[in-house]
């Protein structure tokens, strides 16, 4: 790797060192693709607790008197609905209705939200962030709304999986009841102050905590010694595609749209206009040429993975976005585009796979449910 | 790292073991491989029968993560695939030297064995592989 290329490290690079993980490039950052192995990682989150570095994702903190109705025409999803000490999911457009990122919002103040998106967006959601703030409010804005990139001195930590409650309350007692799903709460970790939520991208109960750079490692070491198994981005990936939720750059980019990835629960399209608007309405009235769908395969095969051709009674109708042996199940899974003609339960479709076709099924989302 | 002293390898980590009389070699993948690709899940291997030439791709090996290329270490013609890994691909990292040899073939240039490297060669290029990892530190 040249100079120019330098990636960036989270402020857990000298413990995944020492802990032996096998470090992969990721939306410019140098992360744990592994541990021990994807296989023993994901269980561990489906049976017990792991816990994930995800420092490389981005944070946008937005405040001031015009954040909430600034954010409402940003993104898709109604912030008026979000009382303080709450988030929920959104997607931000383009004009053409095609998503610039999909992120989370939290209120973690009566005019103050944070936005937590991809890694590999920054760069291209902060100047989208502040374009939209422009048109949207005459300038000069700065008064009635800021906008900061905390990304650079932010870290965040996943704990994941059903004995999270137990291992958060060991660190923060009576965290597990007081913060219930969705929800958001300032903590004092490490001595800093730290956001806890009870999110995840696991389909597990959990927490995402987000704190300074400087207190991540004592937490995460506190973590470890609760017996929480460190998880890289290699059981992050197939424990999300059991779940069918979407991740940037795979389901979602900026040619398609949130209807056409069935996100359209968090589309708010009775609230006034907002970026995209037109196009997400016509879309969810007259409908779309593709459309996202779950599959899992038929017996034996190699597992699917991006960009292996879709195959519907002998024709190619689109492609895998996502796709992998599902360590819960024992089967390949995945999802794709297809056209929604072909995008019924139980379609049977074939998986292209090095120039040999293997049956498989289209299914309902989530893939894996947790009891069958 | 476990290198078996009876055995031939290539760089691209695959064993072979020879018949007696070097008619014929089985074929795996190296401990070091195995633990490289981690979680293997589905192998694709050639049939009884297939001819397969040294040095090009003639099956592949899929973990959870990728998918990727064996080399055949010899040319020769198949004559036996293990069923066992087929049913069972954790077998390769269970037991890489053993339970999971992949195939067998009938060799068909017994020339070609002298292009396949002894135990401390191997040895020599897996030792060789600890080192960038530190020359990559000294960027900073």
């Amino acid at each position: 790797m040249s100079a120019e290329t330098q990636l960036k490290r989270t402020p857990l690079y000298e413990s995944h060192h020492r802990l032996g993980a096998r470090l992969v490039e990721f939306g410019g950052w140098e992360m744990p693709v592994q541990y021990d192995g994807i296989l023993a990682e994901h269980n561990a989150v489906r049976a017990d607790c792991g816990v994930f570095d995800i420092s490389h994702m981005g944070e946008v903190r937005v405040s001031g008197p015009r954040a909430q109705m600034f954010l409402n025409h940003l993104l898709t999803n109604d912030l008026a609905k979000l009382a303080v000490g709450q988030g929920q999911y959104n997607l931000m457009c383009n004009e053409r209705g095609g998503t610039v990122d999909d992120l989370y919002a939290y209120r973690i103040g009566d005019d103050e939200y944070l936005l937590i998106i991809n890694a590999s967006r920054i760069e291209a959601d902060v100047p989208h962030i502040r374009h939209v703030a422009q048109v949207f409010l005459s300038d000069p804005f700065e008064a009635e709304l800021q906008i900061e990139n905390c990304s650079d001195y932010s870290g965040a930590i996943a704990v994941q999986g059903p004995r999270s409650a137990a291992v958060m309350e060991a660190l923060l007692p009576g965290i597990a009841s007081e913060v219930k799903r969705n929800r958001i709460v300032w903590r004092s970790l490490a001595g800093e102050n730290a956001l806890v939520a009870r999110t995840g991208y696991t389909g597990e109960d959990g927490f995402e905590l987000v704190m300074p750079a400087e207190a991540m490692a004592a937490v995460w070491e506190l973590l470890l010694k609760q017996g929480a198994k460190p998880c890289g981005l290699g059981a992050r990936d197939t424990l999300r595609t059991e779940m069918c939720y979407p991740l940037y750059g795979h389901e979602l980019d900026e040619e398609t749209s949130a209807i056409e990835a069935g996100l359209g629960k968090f589309v708010a399209l009775g609230k006034p206009a907002f970026v995209g608007k037109e196009h997400l309405q016509r879309q969810s009235l007259s409908g779309t040429s593709k459309t996202l769908v779950a599959f899992r395969m038929n017996g034996r095969s190699a597992p699917p993975r991006p960009h292996y051709p879709l195959v519907v009674g002998g024709e190619a109708v689109g492609e895998v976005t996502s796709g992998t042996q599902s360590p819960s199940l024992g089967v390949g899974i995945g999802m794709g585009y297809v056209p929604p003609i072909c995008a019924t339960g139980g379609q049977v479709l074939e998986v292209e796979i090095r120039g040999k076709r293997f049956p498989a099924e289209i299914v309902a989302k989530p893939i894996y449910r947790k009891n069958g | 790292m476990n290198v078996p002293t009876d055995l031939k390898y290539t760089e691209s980590h695959e064993w072979v073991k020879l018949s007696k009389n070097n008619e014929i070699a089985t074929i795996g993948l190296t401990d070091f491989a195995q633990e490289e690709l981690t979680d293997i899940v589905y192998l694709d291997l050639p049939k009884v029968g297939d001819e397969i030439e040294a040095t090009t791709e003639c099956a592949v090996v899929e973990s959870v993560k990728a998918a990727s290329d064996i080399y055949a270490p010899l040319s020769g013609k198949v004559i036996e695939v293990n069923q066992a890994v087929l049913d069972d691909p954790a077998l390769v990292n269970e037991d890489a030297f053993g339970k999971g040899w992949l195939f067998k073939i009938k060799l068909a240039d017994p020339a070609e064995l002298e292009e396949l490297l002894s135990d401390s060669d191997y040895e020599e290029i897996l030792s060789e592989k600890e080192r960038p990892d530190d020359d990559e530190d000294e960027e900073k």
